[in-house]
């Protein structure tokens, strides 16, 4: 910090630093949007599967789990929980929970319909056949 | 206090403290579940904890910031606020929209809450972090603007510093990316992409111009170091800040469905984002080595020395453990995250608003800087704190490692429950961190209370 470095030459550099790289990133972002339909499995998205995510939200499920590895650490990775357990599986284990086994993490009752669990299962489906780069490492999330 | 209408800061400093302590016990009731899952299901099941813990960090930093904000700003502007009114309005306003947030998330099913509240015109809910009902998003939106409009009118007609713009620009910035908030595609890649907007964004950029510009308003005042000196710097590490973190933002587009040159991008400049933190430190370090006045409030100045440490420690050092995409692939979404997320909040943003408010506190008391005796309780709670953060990011770490490797790298990767038993013992030792950072916390609000010989008059 020499004394041939002033206040607005630090200001001009900040102001034109920060214009540059945020323009940098919407050209990005514009980018990866022109790119996502190969990867997103936005083919897929069917009315089920919208609904699926709706129950997704209001059950607030990552506040518990993650999705795509986002999301609270409490409970098991769900991206490719279709893949890992099945559609039958998924369906009865939430019809199934809290287990009750004592000391052991609950997971709510949340009194779900068929068709609302129908509609979290393809959700579930849909998501675990988006291109995530191969991640997770292996199947247990 | 050299204006009256900086006495608006007072309440929005008590609730974030108020607010702080909520956190913590909510904190607490976690980390016990993470070994005793059943403890008070069904009552308070773990995701409603974990929003209330959550929600309540954003909305007390919140006030803090704001506190700091209207604190701050006539200063610098040397003029009174605009309207101390429509500050004190707009604090009630949020804090009862905070309460019944949380009274909402606590005494109604989320479902039926979303319902409630309009989740069914406009789908907001249901996203980590950004879990408010649609009414209270609009009511941060509301209580943001009008905020805004108050303190960018008081900056209009005074005194324009470096330290009010940079302070002005993160707090538009702030309420600017909220708004994306309000956009949930049902394309999930894209509802996760634009979330960032949001989260990264946020924390990793408009946040820090906040933090700079609070750091560098205490740091002027307690090392009498020149102005000049103190906002070139400010300007040199926010603009490190912003041109590693925002294309860093492509640390969180690895695994989520977007193209995969994210990692290069990503990777690259996410690597270069503990450069500010670490400029931070030395920054902090070279203004109070170089201090012209003897400041009597020692425990500001520690406050704001802590910052710059653990700032870049939690945000620089943790975040860069596990940000290289081929590291990423295996530590995404496990305790390590856990680990980076308490550290880089707790180093960055908790500490830099309690560094404002052991500045500002007792001046706005009607005094320069508290008794010895309460700054030296002050300090301990500095200390408890600190060192107890320091022993949840190292347990959640050690937590972490051995999750990921039993998980996801052995040649017999064990499942997550199976995984989370084997690693209980470093959540009990994270929780027994936990009591000890509450224990911290009790302290410090002790220190407001402890009278003493008055330092000198403000």
């Amino acid at each position: 910090m020499s004394g041939t470095f002033t206040k607005s030459m630090a200001r001009n550099i900040f102001y034109g630093g920060t214009a540059f790289f945020f323009l940098l990133f919407l050209a990005l972002t514009f980018d990866t949007n022109q790119a996502l339909p190969k990867r997103d499995n936005s083919a897929n998205l069917t009315p089920q599967v919208i609904a699926g995510k709706k129950i997704w939200e209001t059950r607030n499920c990552i506040g518990c789990h993650t999705l795509l590895g986002e999301g609270a650490y409490f409970a098991p990775e769900l991206g490719n929980v279709y893949v890992r357990r099945g559609p039958d599986f998924i369906k009865a284990w939430i019809q199934a929970q809290p287990t009750g086994t004592p000391g052991r993490r609950q997971m709510p009752q949340f009194h779900l319909t068929d068709e609302e669990l129908d509609n979290i299962v393809a959700f579930l489906k849909y998501t675990s056949e988006i291109n995530t780069a191969n991640w997770p490492p292996n199947i247990e999330g | 206090m050299q204006y009256k209408s900086q006495a608006v800061a007072k309440p929005y400093f008590v609730a974030a403290i108020g607010l702080f302590v909520g956190q913590i016990v909510f904190g607490l009731i976690m980390g016990l579940q993470y070994v005793v899952g059943d403890f008070l299901f069904p009552a308070l099941p773990f995701n409603v904890a974990r929003m209330v813990h959550t929600n309540l960090l954003i909305v007390w930093l919140l006030f803090g910031f704001m506190g700091a904000a209207y604190y701050m700003v006539p200063e610098e502007s040397e003029t009174e606020l605009y309207s101390p009114k429509l500050a004190l309005a707009m604090f009630w306003v949020f804090l009862v929209a905070g309460a019944l947030t949380i009274v909402g998330y606590l005494f109604v099913p989320y479902a039926t809450l979303a319902q409630m509240t309009g989740n069914d015109i406009l789908a907001t809910m249901g996203r980590e972090f950004l879990e408010q009902p649609l009414l209270t998003k609009i009511g941060i939106v509301v209580v943001a603007l009008v905020f805004l409009f108050n303190i960018s009118m008081t900056m209009l007609k005074g005194r324009k510093t470096a330290i009010s713009m940079v302070l002005l620009l993160g707090l538009w910035g702030l309420a600017i990316f909220f708004l994306f908030s309000f956009y949930n595609p049902h394309n999930l890649v894209k509802d996760k992409y634009y979330w960032w907007w949001v989260v990264h964004l946020w924390v990793e950029g408009v946040w820090e111009l906040i933090l700079g510009a609070l750091l560098a308003f205490v740091l002027i005042k307690v090392t009498g170091v020149d102005r000049e000196v103190i906002e070139k710097w400010l300007y040199v590490i926010i603009t490190l800040t912003l041109v590693t973190g925002i294309i860093g933002t492509g640390h969180h587009y690895y695994w989520i469905g977007a193209p995969e040159y994210w990692q290069w991008w990503g990777s690259v400049f996410s690597a270069l984002e503990p450069i500010p933190f670490f400029a931070m430190t030395i920054f902090a370090f070279n203004m109070v080595n170089r201090r012209r006045r003897e400041h009597p409030n020692k425990a500001a100045t520690l406050w704001a020395l802590g910052t710059g440490v653990m700032a870049f420690l939690g945000a620089g050092v943790w975040g860069f453990l596990h940000t290289l995409a081929p590291v990423n692939y295996y530590t995404h979404g496990s305790q390590i995250t856990a680990a980076h997320g308490h550290m880089a909040f707790y180093g960055a943003y908790v500490m830099v608003v309690l560094t404002l408010i052991s500045y500002a506190m007792p001046i706005l008391r009607g005094r320069a800087a508290n008794s010895p005796k309460a700054q030296v309780l002050e300090m301990w709670s500095f200390w408890l704190m600190t060192i107890a953060m320091v022993f949840i990011t190292l347990f959640l770490t050690a937590a972490g490692i051995l999750q990921v490797w039993l998980q996801r790298i052995s040649d017999t990767p064990l499942g997550f429950m199976a995984t989370q038993d084997q690693v209980s013992l470093f959540y009990w030792m994270r929780e027994a961190a936990g009591v000890m950072f509450m224990i911290g916390l009790v302290v410090y609000i002790v220190s407001f209370f402890v009278k003493g010989d008055k330092v000198a008059e403000a």
